[in-house]
């Protein structure tokens, strides 16, 4: 990969950052109200004050004026303070955004480990016994919605069975591999539950990508050589079939996202998707115009990871 | 996807045979020909069928099961199913079927209605697009990847938080919260839709019958509603159906979270989010919407892939 597409892809990311800062600080200004001036609103606060709270945060400059102030402060790492905690956004976010990346990676592991196989043997055999099976409870998978798995989950392993705790207790005392035990068998139901619904929706992608490159002459080539059908499939087809799938799973991520919101809210996972649903329900509007925002990030920067990804794994891309 | 990969079962019928055989009998119009594939594909049939009766249970059922959805029963609470109440009842003691015929009535509509949206904005945004070159597309396309790069359920939550009381004082609670839903849903899912409707289009315009009928001097509007727009209908339709599933599963979601409808509108969501603090007791409070999503959902899902089928002529089936 060239240095020079490495600076090219990383530059075209700044703009998307941009241009969505400036989305979400337009869906701002146009709602109704102050969100962003609750003590100035605040009819509590006597007028002569709000007034100079009003001056003091800008509320009556132009919109661009006001954008370009939030949007310097948020680049300097000041992203305000929470309403209801008083504490720094930037200081909760922070305690809470290594679990949700947590979460997310497990699960997006598991996603994988379930899909490649299930989609290459699939694959392998178009239209047989298995690919039938694996293609309806693929759809079965990617139609249960993460809400309601959860639900079920917590209904079978937790309320039935007894076996896996139903909330997720994020001050875990153990030590060595008890901590690791508990902490297990806590994260196991979050993580099937996301790594499941997305899996189900790879499965299908990994197989037609599987049958995509199948048909290619290379592979024939490949058999006609008299190399084994298995060595074939994983040597000359898993291996080429698998870099589109690299773009997939990043064009799922906003999906995904809001999987891991919900997976979060359920089984009371601290991180920030909890984080954004207890703000919105608090009317927090600092918290939860960061957390918006830190999500596009996520996204963008997977996106642009996805591409970087890609180009390194399949050279013919950089020559373009 | 773009259909050149048999992502369905039902294609196993293709061989070199079954492709080349001579037909026999008279070509069948459009539709026919669309259902004669579309029962090819024996779950989509079923799911239409299943679909069909979850439809029609709704429609008739304020008729067939007169209870009142709100008819609090204190002496009756959260009682597992029985022949008074076959879906059992509420920490109200409220009937659930009742309930659920309600919640199923506001899921499909808002699931219909948010599809209407997004199909409409993204033929429109499509459309512009496949037919403009240059400048406009380029950066109609540019808007569109911007779109499919948020974050949605933040973004939905976010509006949805900031305009909820604003459109509550001009609509009414219930009118209000459905329109904001609607459109938000609908705003944030035209994406796809687009990108597909401009790909259509920019083959389609370069084909043999769009020239011929613009050296028969049809204008532009004419081209494009007459010869271009129909023949990009099939993944359209495809696209839409699939987009109904999504949008019931977004409404569902925002009502779980307790953002989507208030209390005294049960859609499918919101008796889920109520049921969450009496699982313990009462687990068919939450498995009967759960259940009516994932069927919907399911259903929808299925039709859609056997539209898919039927709609696609390149096919042979």
């Amino acid at each position: 990969m060239s240095r020079a597409y490495l600076l090219r892809r990383i530059a075209l990311a700044i703009p998307s950052l941009l241009a969505i800062s400036i989305i979400l600080y337009t869906i701002l200004a146009l709602a109704p109200g102050d969100p962003l001036g609750e003590l100035a609103t605040n009819p509590n606060v006597p007028p002569s004050v709000q007034l100079a709270l009003r001056a003091k945060l800008g509320l009556d400059d132009p919109v661009w004026q006001r954008y370009l102030h939030w949007l310097l402060a948020m680049l300097q790492g000041d992203w305000g303070f929470s309403f209801t905690s008083h504490e720094d956004v930037t200081k909760l976010i922070m305690q809470r955004l290594p679990v949700s990346l947590a979460l997310f990676g497990s699960s997006e592991v598991l996603a994988v480990l379930v899909a490649v196989p299930v989609g290459v043997l699939a694959a392998a055999r178009p239209y047989s016994l298995f690919d039938k099976i694996a293609n309806s409870v693929a759809f079965f998978g990617f139609s249960l919605p993460t809400f309601f798995t959860g639900v079920v989950l917590i209904l079978l392993f937790s309320v039935k069975l007894g076996w896996l705790p139903s909330v997720f207790d994020s001050s875990v005392t153990a030590h060595g591999l008890s901590w690791w035990w508990v902490e297990f068998k806590q994260s196991i139901m979050p993580i099937a539950v996301i790594g499941l619904f997305q899996g189900a929706s790879l499965v299908r992608y990994v197989r037609s990508s599987m049958l995509d490159v199948i048909k290619l002459d290379y592979v024939t080539t490949a058999r006609a050589k008299g190399i084994g059908s298995r060595r074939v499939l994983i040597r000359h087809v898993v291996r080429n079939g698998l870099i589109p799938v690299v773009t997939l799973v990043a064009v799922q991520l906003p999906i995904v996202f809001g999987g891991t919101i919900v997976t979060e809210q359920i089984f009371r996972v601290p991180g920030i998707g909890s984080l954004l649903i207890s703000s919105i329900l608090a009317a927090d509007t600092p918290v939860v115009m960061a957390v918006t925002f830190v999500y596009a990030c996520l996204v963008v920067f997977l996106n642009l990871l996805a591409d970087l990804l890609y180009v390194w794994l399949d050279p013919r891309i950089a020559l373009r | 996807m773009s259909g050149s990969i048999h992502a369905s079962p039902s294609v196993e019928a293709i061989g070199p045979a079954a492709a080349a055989a001579p037909r026999a009998t008279a070509p069948l119009s459009p539709t026919r020909e669309a259902w004669r594939r579309f029962r090819k594909h024996r779950l989509a049939v079923v799911s239409l069928v299943v679909l069909t009766l979850i439809v029609l249970g709704v429609l008739t059922g304020p008729v067939l099961w007169p209870t009142p959805i709100d008819a609090i029963d204190f002496a009756a609470m959260l009682q597992g199913p029985s022949w008074m109440h076959p879906c059992g009842t509420d920490a109200l003691g409220q009937d659930l079927l009742a309930r659920m015929i309600y919640g199923g009535k506001i899921s499909l509509a808002v699931g219909v209605a948010a599809m209407l949206v997004a199909v409409f904005v993204g033929m429109l945004i499509g459309a512009i697009s496949g037919m403009a070159s240059g400048k406009l597309d380029a950066g109609l396309m540019w808007v569109t990847d911007m779109f499919l790069a948020l974050p949605q359920l933040p973004l939905l939550l976010l509006l949805i938080y900031l305009f909820r009381s604003a459109l509550e004082q001009v609509l009414g609670v219930q009118g209000g919260i459905f329109v904001l839903i609607v459109v938000v849903i609908g705003g944030l899912r035209w994406m796809p839709l687009a990108r597909l409707v401009r790909a259509q289009f920019l083959s389609l315009r370069e084909k043999e019958f769009v020239e011929a009928a613009r050296a028969l001097g049809a204008s532009k509007l004419r081209l494009v509603m007459r010869h271009i727009m129909p023949n990009a209908m099939g993944p359209a339709i495809v696209a839409g159906t699939i987009e109904v599933a999504n949008a019931i599963i977004a409404e569902s979601t925002l009502s779980f979270l307790g953002v989507g409808f208030p209390p005294d509108v049960p859609s499918w969501g919101r008796m889920l989010y109520d049921s969450q603090d009496y699982m313990q007791m009462s687990p068919h409070w939450a498995l009967f919407p759960g259940s009516a999503i994932f069927l919907a959902v399911l259903t929808i899902n299925f039709i859609g892939d056997g539209l898919r089928d039927a709609l696609d002529p390149r096919r042979v089936i």
